[in-house]
């Protein structure tokens, strides 16, 4: 049997959400909700692990008062100790208090930014990337769910779930690609044909001036 | 009869989740007003004006600024701690209130933010023009060179600000684009001109909304409110220690860290109400940014102005209690001696401005809200320049006692740096999308005069 992939369009957060619990107690998998704002307790609902980007935060942090400890203690203590101000750098205990500072500043700019580079590297995210949502509403009011089977009384049983739980449209597809390749034909028809009309009525316009003109006369 | 008081929606005009799709986006889809192109246009001469001056300094010589031997800082470093004071607000806002769940912030997040970002851009200007020289400014990392080896120094608070500035600007630039992908991907995804989408999904870094990229999305969000906290805190005392550290009557004091970082949420939220109430009706967004968001912010400039006012008396009394004859002369000559205009501009612009607030028919009035606004940039910038040339005027040794007069040079730079500071804003405003709509989106339900039927009394 060939699977099939069954999309859910909801216009409602709790829909989406009930509609998730319902089908996951079923025994079922949602593969994936397409959402424009986080929609809280979806992840568990889904199944979804707990996210594991702050703990490398605290690493990243760690790592760059490491690093920046062991900038200072080279540069102020090592290399080339200087007394400034009556006050010697012997050792860095000693001048630890004018150190805290930058250590602080250190740890934060390692933890924020190595963190924000290691979620767009899970997530897949970079400039110029070409993937995204399969449903462009999905950025705008509508939440889409994504469910594959292959059992067509399985199929029409989720699709009875998704109805009944306030699915708004529901489709079945080979693959997302059907899917997007249809909405952006959908799409694509869509601009065309405004920009038709819009040459039709000018085309139209001037034509009904001539006709009227040729009356005239 | 007592009446239970109801909280006001904050989003009102009865929107929804698409509504607010179409109203942010409207500003990017839609081309510009006279309004935005007449203060464009003037905006965009003070910068130019503004670059001429740089160009002049730097070409001849920090020389043609104001300064004298024995006053080597004044506007230059005061501007530097006014535009780099105003950015507090813009993290306060976004991350300060995130953790304290307050949803107001989302109607106003995203502009604070980029009002942080532009403002530090400002501030970052200063010490670089002030070093003359500004094709080393690299100098002040630490980098290996070949003068042997000769590194920066450490203990030096000035250094700390090189750290201190450059980690809030970078860890604040990631922050808000990090909260902008998801709202580039809206546009991207509205877009119907192929150059617009291109574009658009360029900076959207091919967001797609999943539900485990809104999981992680949420925890970096949170994490970054808590890293960004302490770091905004730290960068005001930080600022601060360039005065603390040092020796001189009038700067040497203990309070400068708190009552710095005060000073500067006080001037950051008053900027953020001046540049929000003028966006509000650029771009039209009297249903986003509501007469209760304004309150909120007023109530916080009457919090933070009367924290400034507590510290400028608490310093008075600690120069009297120390005993130490040139501290006490610093702060009687700072109030009595021939800056005392300048003292007392601030003290009324700071101090008693702000306690108007407590009157709430005042402060539900959007002209006298922006009225007081102006007088508390004006009160801040102030503050910084007593702080620093007052102290600085009248020095140990009487003989070498001087005044500063600025030239036209130190005046345009300054000039130069508002109407930058509000060209980028001004692009902002048209195309980036202003308010974090995916943030916001999430509390239609609760918030939105739509389905919120506890408007008015009803």
């Amino acid at each position: 049997m060939e699977n099939k992939v069954i999309y859910g369009l909801y216009g409602d957060d709790d829909h989406v959400l009930a509609a998730t619990k319902k089908i996951v107690s079923k025994g079922y998998r949602v593969n994936e909700v397409y959402s424009p704002y986080p929609v809280h307790g979806l992840d568990t609902a889904m199944g979804l692990n707990y996210s594991r980007l702050a703990i490398t935060s605290f690493m990243y942090g760690l790592l760059g008062f490491g690093l920046i400890t062991l900038l200072m203690w080279f540069i102020m203590i090592s290399d080339w100790p200087m007394i400034i101000g009556g006050k010697p750098n012997f050792s860095y205990g000693q001048a630890l208090p004018a150190f805290i500072p930058v250590t602080f500043e250190a740890t934060v700019f390692c933890a924020a930014h190595l963190m924000v580079i290691t979620f767009l590297f899970r997530c897949g995210l970079f400039p110029g990337s070409s993937s995204r949502n399969p449903d462009p509403r999905t950025t705008d009011d509508k939440f889409l769910m994504e469910v594959s089977e292959s059992d067509p009384k399985k199929i029409t049983e989720i699709k009875k779930i998704m109805k009944e739980c306030g699915a708004e449209e529901v489709n079945v597809k080979n693959s997302v690609k059907e899917l997007m390749d249809e909405i952006d034909g959908e799409l694509s028809k869509k601009n065309k044909v405004s920009k038709r009309r819009k040459v039709k009525k000018s085309n139209s316009s001037f034509l009904t001036n001539i006709i009227n003109k040729i009356k005239r006369k | 009869m007592y009446r239970s008081p109801v909280r006001e929606p904050l989003i009102t005009g009865n929107k929804d989740l698409h509504d607010i799709t179409v109203d942010i986006a409207r500003p990017i889809e839609t081309s510009a007003n006279k309004w935005w192109w007449s203060l464009f246009i003037v905006s965009a001469i003070a910068m130019l004006w503004g670059f001429g001056c740089i160009a002049y300094t730097i070409g001849t010589g920090v020389g043609v600024w104001g300064l004298n031997n024995t006053i080597g800082w004044a506007w230059d470093i005061t501007n530097f701690v006014w535009w780099v004071g105003i950015g507090h607000a813009g993290t306060l806002i976004s991350a300060v209130l995130l953790l304290f769940r307050q949803n107001w912030r989302l109607s106003i997040n995203r502009t604070s933010e980029a009002m942080t970002i532009f403002a530090v851009m400002q501030a970052g200007l200063f010490p670089l023009i002030h070093m003359g020289r500004l094709w080393v400014g690299f100098w002040v990392f630490p980098l290996p060179n070949q003068y042997g080896p000769l590194w920066v120094n450490f203990n030096s608070p000035l250094l700390w600000d090189v750290f201190a500035i450059s980690t809030y600007f970078s860890v604040s630039l990631v922050f808000w684009y990090m909260g902008l992908i998801p709202d580039f991907a809206m546009i991207r995804d509205r877009a119907i001109k192929p150059i617009t989408k291109k574009i658009y999904s360029f900076l959207s870094f091919g967001w797609s909304g999943r539900a485990k990229h809104w999981q992680r999305h949420e925890v970096m969000s949170l994490v970054l409110a808590g890293l960004c906290t302490p770091l905004v805190l730290s960068v005001h005392s930080i600022v601060s220690m360039d005065f603390a550290t040092s020796v001189i009557p009038g700067w040497h004091t203990t309070i400068f860290p708190p009552y710095f970082v005060a000073g500067a949420i006080f001037g950051g939220f008053a900027m953020c109400q001046t540049l929000l109430l003028i966006a509000r009706k650029v771009v039209n967004l009297e249903d986003y940014i509501t007469m209760t968001h304004i309150e909120y912010m007023n109530i916080i400039i009457l919090v933070t102005g009367s924290i400034v006012g507590c510290a400028y008396i608490t310093e008075l009394f600690i120069a009297w209690y120390s005993g130490v004859e040139f501290e006490q002369y610093a702060f009687l000559n700072r109030a009595t001696g021939p800056y005392w205009w300048a003292y007392w501009a601030m003290m009324t612009c700071n101090v008693i401005s702000p306690q108007l607030m407590w009157f709430k028919k005042l402060r539900r009035n959007i002209l006298f809200t922006f009225i007081i606004a102006l007088f508390v940039h004006i009160g801040m910038w102030f503050e910084r320049f007593v702080i620093i040339v007052t102290s600085l005027h009248r020095d140990f040794l009487p003989s070498s006692w001087s005044m500063f007069s600025p030239t036209f040079v130190d005046l345009g730079i300054f000039i130069g740096t508002i109407g930058f500071f509000l060209v980028l804003f001004l692009i902002y405003a048209r195309t980036f999308p202003v308010i974090a709509q995916a943030e916001l989106k999430t509390i239609v339900k609760t918030k939105s005069s739509k389905y919120n039927k506890n408007k008015n009394g009803e």
